[in-house]
């Protein structure tokens, strides 16, 4: 058979529809796309997709079982591994994972193995049969779960099948996390997000909402007091970053954790239905270029703003989002204000954002990683006007937990220090996700956490 | 849920909670917030714990009516719930025994400062508690303020009962009179401010209790900024009290009304809905 290098496109609303609401922007595959797709694989021997995933699917495997029609059991392998392919299959940066890895991506024609995740779960949900969940039997070991994002979901999913008994501890009003409070609804539609959570329910894992760890329940009050056996530390990367520039606290400068947090969580989209309250500008300026600036950036645009400007010290080539994020940001009317650095917020008299001061970069020599350099050009000071500022440079840990949990080794940067299988510096306590490896991705996260999953079970079964 | 136990009416506009939340009831001290959020579509609010009662699993709250979502809780009734109720959050008041602590406090403020005044009272120092209220009317606690001080005073701004004046006033006059070793000043934000500034004058190190605006109250949105010393803190978690000298107050005070003009919309939904 030839080799087909046609990568089937997945449908997008138009750019000038979708840009005015929070209805999410991409259609899926319908089932001749997924079937084409699904038969360009050429079901490698060795493959690389596989080596590509942090959860390990066994990715040739659910698309062979696309090319035959059997949806269900597509489902149930991507279920193997992943707590959540609906969400996986729409928010992973396939390609820098699985779809980077394949043997066809050299050619530009890597299998749209993230569509096709995604085409199975919606499929599957969307057929409203119950899903089968297979459980082992009661160990009688307890472990608690301190955090309720994708580290935790997954480690609790794994750990509930594998007999244990699980309680996630969740600071919110919800699970999810970052899957809730972060990614947009046009993203990410948030029933889609609560249905593959419902499994970790089904599976008998019981769930205590606001419940801040660290505070009502420390990792020492619930290991010697609590009776648990084991605990998991997935509190993630909750302490937004600023530049430290003057006039970053003027009022309409938000960071992108609540900017996104008042939209998404508390649906300050739907205010005053809803009661939380957000400020959108006319001239926005989002500082930043990773997959949440794309994310504010594309929220502000949905709630009005005329002008919305991505500011980013590096070139188009390093932006760090994934690439449809950026396209579709790009298609919506986001403008790019590249080799471009803040090094001022200016204010009125009243406190209120008037102008973003920047200067201009240039791209100099590599560093250590491969990625040229940004150097900044001498007198090259200009201002932007603005009415609000959104900063999304990144997350550091957070800080609650932490400061209560005493012999627990950190690093310098504030991040736990745990091992390949999740040990901390404490004997039963594991960690894992955002709040070990810094601000990354949700499936890195899953990773972890279920990787973690395993090695607590190893220890249980050896204590 | 989060059942209220008992609803008191203050005065017209403030209103005493007890809501029963046993794991906070059992773990917050002193100086601590909650965050709590009404139902589906509410907002939600911090709120500094004004007493707690770990044997009846009972925290405090003490609120007034200042916006639409305080509106809508003042309407709440004994037996309702609270959808959520998040804590303890924020750091702890640093008790000890300084020695002669002037507490000073107006408007909801005086709510907080109760459990404060009462930790300072049995950790061996003199209390000195001066409260401050538009008039007779308005002002709550004057009796419960009493059994943890040594000596209280009252002042209104019309002179309808207590002192005609300021709290600032007459905190001049003690700092006049006698040797503060360290003040407490919780209320509206310019009353901090200019209790500050007084304190100054003395060299009496002085702690406020910040109540900004928040979301999640746990240090993931950065929502709650304010400057100390120059540098950027959050209230929910490096806060609420901070050193009074040292806080950057114009900033707080504008970054208060950032959701003015929204507050308005909510406000008209708020009578539409009959409170």
């Amino acid at each position: 058979m030839a080799l087909n290098l046609n990568r089937v496109d997945m449908p997008n609303r138009d750019p000038d529809a979708r840009n005015k609401d929070f209805i999410e922007v991409a259609e899926g595959y319908n089932v001749d796309m997924a079937a084409e797709e699904a038969s360009r694989c050429l079901n490698c021997k060795k493959p690389l997709c596989r080596s590509g995933c942090p959860v390990n699917i066994d990715i040739p495997r659910f698309i062979n079982q696309v090319t035959k029609k059997d949806y269900d059991a597509a489902y149930y392998t991507l279920k193997e591994f992943s707590l959540l392919p609906a969400v996986c299959g729409r928010v992973c940066p396939q390609e820098h994972q699985c779809e980077g890895a394949c043997i066809l991506n050299p050619k530009g024609a890597a299998i749209g193995i993230g569509r096709l995740e995604r085409y199975v779960a919606d499929k599957f949900r969307e057929s409203g049969k119950e899903e089968v969940l297979q459980k082992a039997p009661d160990t009688g070991k307890k472990v608690a779960v301190l955090g309720g994002g994708p580290a935790g979901l997954a480690c609790a999913y794994d750990l509930a099948k594998l007999g244990h008994s699980v309680t996630i501890y969740e600071a919110l009003h919800t699970l999810g996390g970052v899957l809730m409070y972060g990614i947009p609804e046009f993203r990410l539609p948030k029933n889609i997000v609560n249905k593959e959570i419902e499994n970790i329910e089904k599976l008998g894992v019981k769930i205590e909402l606001n419940s801040v760890a660290g505070r009502v329940n420390t990792v020492e009050k619930l290991m010697k007091e609590d009776g648990f056996d084991a605990v998991f530390i997935g509190t993630g990367a909750g302490l937004p970053y600023f530049l430290n520039i003057p006039g970053e606290n003027l009022n309409e400068v938000y960071s992108a954790n609540e900017f996104l947090t008042r939209v998404n969580l508390m649906k300050a989209y739907k205010f005053p239905e809803y009661d939380t309250p957000v400020f959108v500008g006319e001239k926005v300026a989002v500082v930043g270029a990773g997959n949440v600036a794309m994310d504010a950036a594309r929220t502000a645009k949905r709630l009005g703003a005329k002008d919305v400007y991505i500011v980013y010290r590096r070139s188009k080539d390093e932006v760090p989002a994934r690439l449809e994020e950026l396209e579709h940001a790009e298609e919506e009317g986001v403008k790019l204000q590249l080799l471009t650095s803040p090094i001022e917020v200016i204010g009125d008299e009243n406190g209120h954002v008037t102008a973003l001061r920047c200067v201009s970069y240039e791209l100099g020599e590599p560093d250590e990683g491969g990625r040229r350099k940004p150097v900044e050009i001498p007198n090259s000071e200009f201002d932007m006007p603005m009415d609000m500022v959104v900063m999304a440079i990144g997350q550091g840990p957070n800080p609650l937990l932490l400061e209560t949990t005493k012999g627990l080794e950190l690093n310098k940067r504030g991040n736990i220090v745990a091992d390949d299988d999740g040990k901390t510096s404490i004997e039963g306590v594991f960690a894992g996700g955002d709040i070990v490896t810094g601000a990354a991705t949700v499936i890195l996260a899953m990773g972890a956490g279920k990787k973690t999953a395993q090695s607590i079970h190893d220890y249980l079964n050896n204590k | 849920m989060y059942k209220i136990m008992k609803k008191e009416i203050l005065n017209p506009s403030v209103v005493l909670m007890d809501v029963y939340a046993p794991d906070i009831a059992k773990t917050c001290k002193a100086g601590q917030f909650i965050v709590l959020r009404i139902d589906e579509v509410g907002e939600r609010i911090p709120l500094t714990i004004a007493d707690f009662f770990p044997e009846e699993g009972l925290v405090r709250i003490v609120t007034q009516t200042v916006g639409y979502t305080s509106r809508k809780l003042m309407n709440m009734e004994q037996g309702d719930s609270f959808l959520d109720f998040i804590g303890p959050l924020g750091q702890e008041s640093e008790i000890e025994n300084y020695g002669t602590v002037l507490c000073v406090c107006g408007g909801l403020g005086i709510a907080p400062m109760y459990p404060i005044a009462r930790e300072l009272k049995k950790a061996g120092n003199k209390v000195i508690t001066v409260v401050g209220a538009r008039n007779k009317e308005l002002l709550i606690w004057e009796d419960v303020l009493k059994e943890v001080s040594n000596e209280i005073y009252v002042t209104t701004d019309d002179g309808s009962y207590g002192r005609k004046g300021l709290v600032t006033d007459v905190s001049k006059e003690i700092l006049e009179r006698e040797k503060i070793d360290h003040a407490w000043a919780i209320g509206p934000v310019i009353m901090m401010k200019f209790t500050a500034l007084l304190t100054k004058e003395y060299n009496v190190p002085t702690i406020v209790s910040m109540n900004p605006i928040m979301v999640d109250g746990t240090g993931m949105c950065g929502a709650c900024r304010l400057e100390v010393d120059g540098k950027t803190k959050f209230a929910c978690v490096d806060g609420p009290e901070f050193d009074g000298h040292k806080v950057n107050w114009d900033l707080s005070m504008r970054r208060m009304n950032i959701y003015k003009a929204k507050e308005e919309i909510a406000l008209e939904k708020a009578i539409k809905g009959g409170f």
